[in-house]
């Protein structure tokens, strides 16, 4: 062991913090470029996911070609135009959190726990001919222990689901984080958001018991098994459908694209 | 030294092993031992730490004071498992999401600690480099082990592949639910410490 020296412990824990900080911030400044593609690559990869726009063998920009990215003003619904914003650098998550294109949630409105909400919104079209064949929105809300990340694809008529996406997510492996099982996933396929009077009527069911009825057919299309062993991620889940479809979400976007659709037609 | 760097690995295997004999490093074997390939990518991580943190200790260690070892010692295994995280989310995407926060928590990984006090402090770069190798790899077939068995009988496949047709996708399986839980690696580790001191009594303890 070296002789000690009164001084000797400050210079050589100052020497190796220098190296060592160094080295971390060496190391995150040279790779954050490649991390920032791979984050970006992952989003579109479950944006084509949820749109079952997914091939092995593509690559995701090529199978990316079809989908038409805009930004939508959550509050009247309307797309904003590409001066204002462009939908290629506009991060959303960052928005939410700055005072001029965020807003901090009333809790009787947040249902999702987000706390802060963006006030424009990327939305991800996949036109057939002139009009909408699917959308893909972006949503989050907290499950047990985090917030969950996920795309949802809408059927052009706006209440059907066409697939949906977790992506980003903090649950337990194996009980909440069976929301990124994709055979769990498939099960939304189908299912209609709103009822015939325009209500959300989404539900997420526990396994049928024994003994007990199973459901009408007309609620079939609006009941999701739920995840066995993961109550309170389920419910999360739910919650975060309830906000991000209804009043505070993109409630107004639809009505807006029906009236466009009404308008043409 | 008396033992060659051949002995230095593969003592730590099966006669000297981290967990099964030091019981070191259990938490992160509860944690990631719920599917093959997060256990397998761990297991690297944590050889890789453990082999570099040695060597480079036991480089400075005659620079090292006494009374801040410990703290110079946990400076630099940040330093390598920071490296190690950006370097997996740079180039393993997939694999560092999987992972989450178990890459970050290889610091307080017992074993890491454990081996540049109780050997790199002491011994010459080259045995603490491959002490390391052997106490990372002791570490991977520990984890490895639970790990099949979490897999194969919690969920029904094997490295992500399906083997046991579950019945929640319409198989004849019926998972066991409690594998797939953390606390399921305490009582394996425990059965394979039981089994690996009934084959050695050398590494029972004495009264």
């Amino acid at each position: 062991m070296a002789e000690e020296n009164a001084l000797k412990p400050f210079y050589s824990v100052l020497i190796l913090a220098f190296i060592c900080s160094a080295l971390v911030a060496g190391a995150a400044v040279g790779l954050r470029p490649l991390q920032e593609a791979n984050r970006i690559l992952d989003r579109k990869k479950n944006i084509l996911y949820a749109a079952g726009l997914f091939e092995e063998g593509k690559t995701i920009e090529q199978m990316f070609t079809p989908i038409d990215t805009k930004i939508v003003e959550l509050s009247t619904g309307k797309f904003v135009s590409g001066e204002t914003f462009s939908p290629e650098s506009y991060e959303q998550m960052k928005a939410a959190l700055s005072e001029d294109t965020g807003r901090q949630l009333p809790e009787e409105e947040d249902i999702a726990r987000i706390r802060r909400q963006e006030k424009y919104s990327l939305v991800y079209l996949v036109m057939e001919g002139d009009t909408i064949g699917q959308i893909i929105l972006p949503v989050r809300g907290k499950g047990l222990w985090s917030t969950m990340y996920a795309y949802v694809a809408l059927d052009g008529d706006l209440t059907t689901i066409r697939g949906v996406s977790f992506y980003e997510h903090g649950e337990t492996p194996g009980l909440g984080g069976e929301i990124e099982n994709k055979s769990w996933q498939k099960e939304w396929q189908g299912k209609k958001i709103y009822n015939n009077n325009g209500e959300i009527d989404l539900k997420f069911a526990k396994g049928i018991a024994a003994g007990e009825e199973p459901a009408q057919s007309n609620q079939i299309a609006h009941q999701i098994d739920g995840l066995s062993g993961a109550t309170l991620t389920t419910k999360g889940v739910d919650n975060l459908m309830k906000f991000w479809f209804g009043d505070h979400g993109f409630k107004s976007f639809f009505a807006q694209l029906k009236n466009k659709e009404k308008a043409n037609g | 030294m008396a033992e060659t760097n051949t002995e230095l690995i593969s003592r730590s295997i099966f006669k000297r092993n981290p967990i099964a004999l030091l019981v070191l490093g259990i938490c992160s074997a509860l944690a990631t031992t719920g599917q093959m390939t997060t256990a397998f990518v761990m297991s690297i991580c944590v050889t890789l730490v453990v082999a570099f943190s040695n060597m480079t200790i036991s480089i400075v260690r005659y620079q090292i004071p006494n009374s801040v070892r410990i703290g110079l010692q946990i400076m630099v295994i940040a330093t390598l498992v920071i490296m190690v995280d950006q370097i997996l989310k740079a180039y393993y995407f997939g694999l560092s999401k999987q992972l989450s926060i178990y890459v970050g928590l290889i610091i307080t990984n017992c074993i890491v600690m454990g081996r540049a006090e109780g050997f790199a402090m002491s011994n010459p770069p080259i045995p603490s480099f491959f002490d390391g190798i052997g106490n990372g790899l002791g570490y991977g077939f520990i984890l490895m082990s639970v790990a099949f068995i979490r897999e194969l009988f919690g969920s029904g496949s094997m490295f992500g592949i399906e083997i046991l047709p579950l019945t929640t996708n319409g198989g004849w399986y019926l998972r066991n639910g409690l594998l797939i839980l953390p606390a399921s690696a305490f009582f394996l580790i425990a059965l394979l410490i039981w089994l690996m001191r009934t084959v050695d009594p050398d590494q029972q303890e004495k009264d």
